[in-house]
């Protein structure tokens, strides 16, 4: 094994790893600051944050040998017998005055600064920058300029790490950002009458390590140190991307992505990225409401009497059909589907609407934003596999009422979109009992008996699973506004089930059940589990 | 500063000497204290009917206010260092994109509830601006919990009302020769206060 020595500790990496000496060191304990590197974009060492001493130990002698000047850490490959120095005065010395230089000219509007807290200048400043300051520094105010619709440029702030720029040549393949004038004049821009506007643009506001590149949507809302963050799923397509949920008193303020190599790497698209935004639409479905034939209007009913008289109305109403909504977690749509076979044991399960928009998208750096606009079909038609011997889908069902087949429904949505028409709604305006559980009014509800309100997808906790057979677990991140059961909540209930709402307890049942879903069992890791491989594995 | 930093000087408390382990000198010096205290002249008021003398307005922690600009617009720049500092949780800020070409940002609404607050002041140094500041006036009452819950004019007014009073606590250092934080606004060329 290829060893390394970082600040005198011997470090083994893979065989065929291909690292830099910041990624060495990063295993090692040891944090190489730097401003310009990223995994996920070319090397280009010219922050000069990074420089380290560096040298080679004979393998035969053990004799080290090092080099005369620093080097970036960013740029040097890691081999056997590398030695990295991080520690010294000169590389101390070095990380000073680099940080220096950038002060010289920097704003130093930390106060107003909406990076001010997750800065990597403010951060190293403190870790790596001197205590006196050599030059005269006055504060003041950051020349803005528009780069797109999404995302505002503070000029000033800047850097010149130019991660932005290589994004949009690397990854979104887009290549709006550049580079204006040399030297200490330069600065970041775009052509006149070509803005940043593609799909992964917010993306630049999370590469750019220092106030520069604000995104438009978050901008002055609250500073970044009254956020709370939860491990989430984003929910807008199949990809299934991994987020943090950035929150503070049950309100989301925004998403980032989460590194996952295995589904987004280090990215998320826009739709995702500012598709939260339903969660606080006040035209939200706030209360489950059940027809009053007499005013033709719906009135609100306890939640509490939900899970009793939901159950009576169901268990009268002759042959039942259910759709379960690629929206659920997997493990909202096992209790559901155990919900209805409790009241009808010959209830037919289908899978519910699946979104899709265009088609998927792709990007140069891999990056796919897919067609399906549900995160969780695979899950659910896993799930749905468990209870029934064919898969049928939301067309079939559609069909089947209109043909006369069912006397009562029970239909999940929870789609954030308009997802329905009047036509395709007409149907089911003839069963006996019609059951709608969404996210805001639509054609469907409006000739439902049962209204009942649908979570968001920051306010469920479970399991989904995405179009490349990834099951991902994930906790709420916010609680579902006054009035809102979760489905976990609402099946969990109507189970008869004792205490909270539990996913890990259902997802361990569910595990046990299936053998396709085994790899569920244990505790998940935070990339998520490839299902399929498991099933490999195991057969 | 951290705490290794090598300009703090880290001092030992001192071994007890001779008088302090004998007690009784300390015990009767303690006394004398007390003694000197019933003979002398009373601090108490009769309040409300004797109003209280401030002793100096400069460090007292009365009711907040918001100051001013020399142009009369808020000077907080809503960076919620204030709402930070604050132990009680008291200020509520939201913040938008400012209307002048000088400052990036200001706060849309400002509200303090002055039932919450414990007036320790932290607010008034967190402020990078001088914007916010507690007064000297002490007897704050209210018929609601809701009157007690100062939005920004209501701060701004304690402004205009203690303004001639009380000037701005960073004027009136100033005058007095004390160094202060950063540029006054509006004027970025006038820097001559240190950065430190």
């Amino acid at each position: 094994m290829p060893t390394v020595i970082v600040d005198g500790k011997d470090i083994e990496i893979g065989a065929h790893e291909r690292l830099n000496c910041i990624e060495v060191a990063r295993r090692a304990g040891v944090e190489i600051p730097h401003y310009c590197w990223h995994p996920g974009l070319s090397v280009v060492a010219s922050c000069r944050m990074c420089l380290i001493e560096t040298g080679t130990r004979d393998a035969a002698t053990g004799k080290i040998t090092m080099m005369p000047k620093l080097v970036p850490g960013c740029q040097t490959p890691a081999k056997d017998g590398t030695v990295i120095v991080t520690d010294t005065a000169l590389v101390k010395d070095s990380r000073a005055r680099v940080e220096e230089a950038l002060l010289i000219d920097h704003p130093i509007d930390c106060s107003i600064c909406d990076k001010a807290g997750e800065c990597l200048l403010q951060d190293y400043h403190f870790e790596h920058g001197q205590a006196e300051r050599r030059t005269d520094l006055n504060p003041f105010h950051s020349r803005r300029r528009d780069v797109g619709p999404t995302v505002t440029l503070f000029v000033d702030r800047c850097i010149m790490c130019t991660r932005c720029v290589r994004f949009t040549r690397e990854v979104s393949g887009t290549s709006e950002l550049m580079v204006i004038n040399r030297g200490s004049k330069e600065e970041i821009a775009v052509f006149p009458g070509f803005p940043l506007d593609n799909k992964l643009s917010g993306n630049v506001v999370d590469l750019c390590p220092v106030g520069a590149l604000g995104d438009k949507d978050f901008l002055y809302q609250q500073r970044v140190w009254f956020l709370k963050r939860e491990s989430n799923v984003c929910g807008g397509c199949s990809a299934g991307c991994s987020i943090v949920t950035e929150h503070n008193q049950d309100t989301v303020y925004r998403l980032k992505p989460r590194e996952n190599p295995h589904v987004n790497k280090w990215w998320m698209c826009d739709d995702g990225r500012y598709g939260w935004h339903h969660l606080h639409d006040p035209a939200r479905l706030l209360s489950a409401g059940r027809l009053v034939s007499s005013n033709d209007d719906h009135e609100t009913v306890e939640w509490s009497d939900v899970t009793t008289r939901l159950r009576q109305d169901l268990s009268g109403a002759g042959r039942l059909a259910v759709a379960v909504s690629p929206m659920l977690t997997l493990e909202e749509a096992w209790m559901l589907c155990a919900v209805a076979r409790s009241i009808d044991q010959q209830a037919a399960l289908f899978v519910g609407h699946v979104p899709v928009s265009g088609s998927d998208e792709s990007f140069p750096g891999g990056f796919t934003i897919r067609a399906e606009k549900c995160p969780n079909r695979i899950g659910v038609e896993a799930v749905v596999a468990l209870f029934e011997p064919e898969i049928r889908g939301w067309n079939e069902l559609v069909r089947a009422v209109g043909a006369g087949e069912y006397d009562a429904a029970w239909i999940t949505a929870g789609y954030p979109h308009a997802w329905i028409d009047d036509t395709t709604a007409a149907p089911f305006g003839k069963l006996r009992l019609l059951v709608v559980q969404d996210l805001f009014e639509s054609p469907l509800s409006k000739l439902a008996t049962w209204r009942l309100p649908a979570a968001g997808f920051a306010e469920r906790a479970g399991t989904w699973v995405n179009v490349a057979h990834r099951a991902q677990v994930f906790a709420a991140a916010v609680r579902a506004p006054a009035g809102v059961w979760p489905e976990g909540r609402l099946y969990w209930n109507m189970l008869g089930r004792r205490g909270l709402y539990d996913p890990a307890a259902v997802r361990r049942q569910i595990a046990e059940s299936s053998a396709a879903l085994a790899a569920l069992g244990g505790d998940l890791p935070a990339v998520g589990v490839d299902l399929r491989v498991d099933q490999l594995a195991s057969s | 500063m951290k705490p290794t930093d090598p300009a703090i000087t880290w001092l030992e408390e001192k071994p007890l000497g001779l008088t302090e382990r004998l007690y009784l000198p300390l015990f009767f010096q303690g006394l004398s204290t007390t003694a000197r205290h019933m003979v002398s002249r009373k601090v108490t008021v009769n309040y409300p009917e004797v109003r209280p003398t401030i002793g100096n307005p400069l460090i007292y922690r009365g009711v907040h206010r918001l100051n001013r600009d020399d142009a009369g617009r808020v000077k907080c720049v809503a960076c919620f260092l204030c709402a930070t500092a604050c132990p009680a949780h008291c200020i509520d800020i939201v913040a938008t994109e400012s209307p002048w070409p000088d400052r990036e940002k200001y706060p849309e609404s400002f509200t303090i509830d002055e039932l919450r607050c414990i007036f320790c002041g932290m607010c008034e140094e967190a402020c990078p601006v001088d914007a916010i500041e507690l007064t000297s006036l002490l007897d704050l009452t209210g018929k609601s919990r809701e009157e007690m819950i100062f939005d920004k004019e209501k701060l701004l007014s304690v402004y205009d009302m203690t303004k001639d009073a009380e000037p701005m606590k960073s004027k009136t250092l100033a005058a007095g020769g004390m160094a202060t934080f950063g540029p006054a606004p509006g004027s970025p060329a006038a820097g001559a206060g240190g950065h430190h």
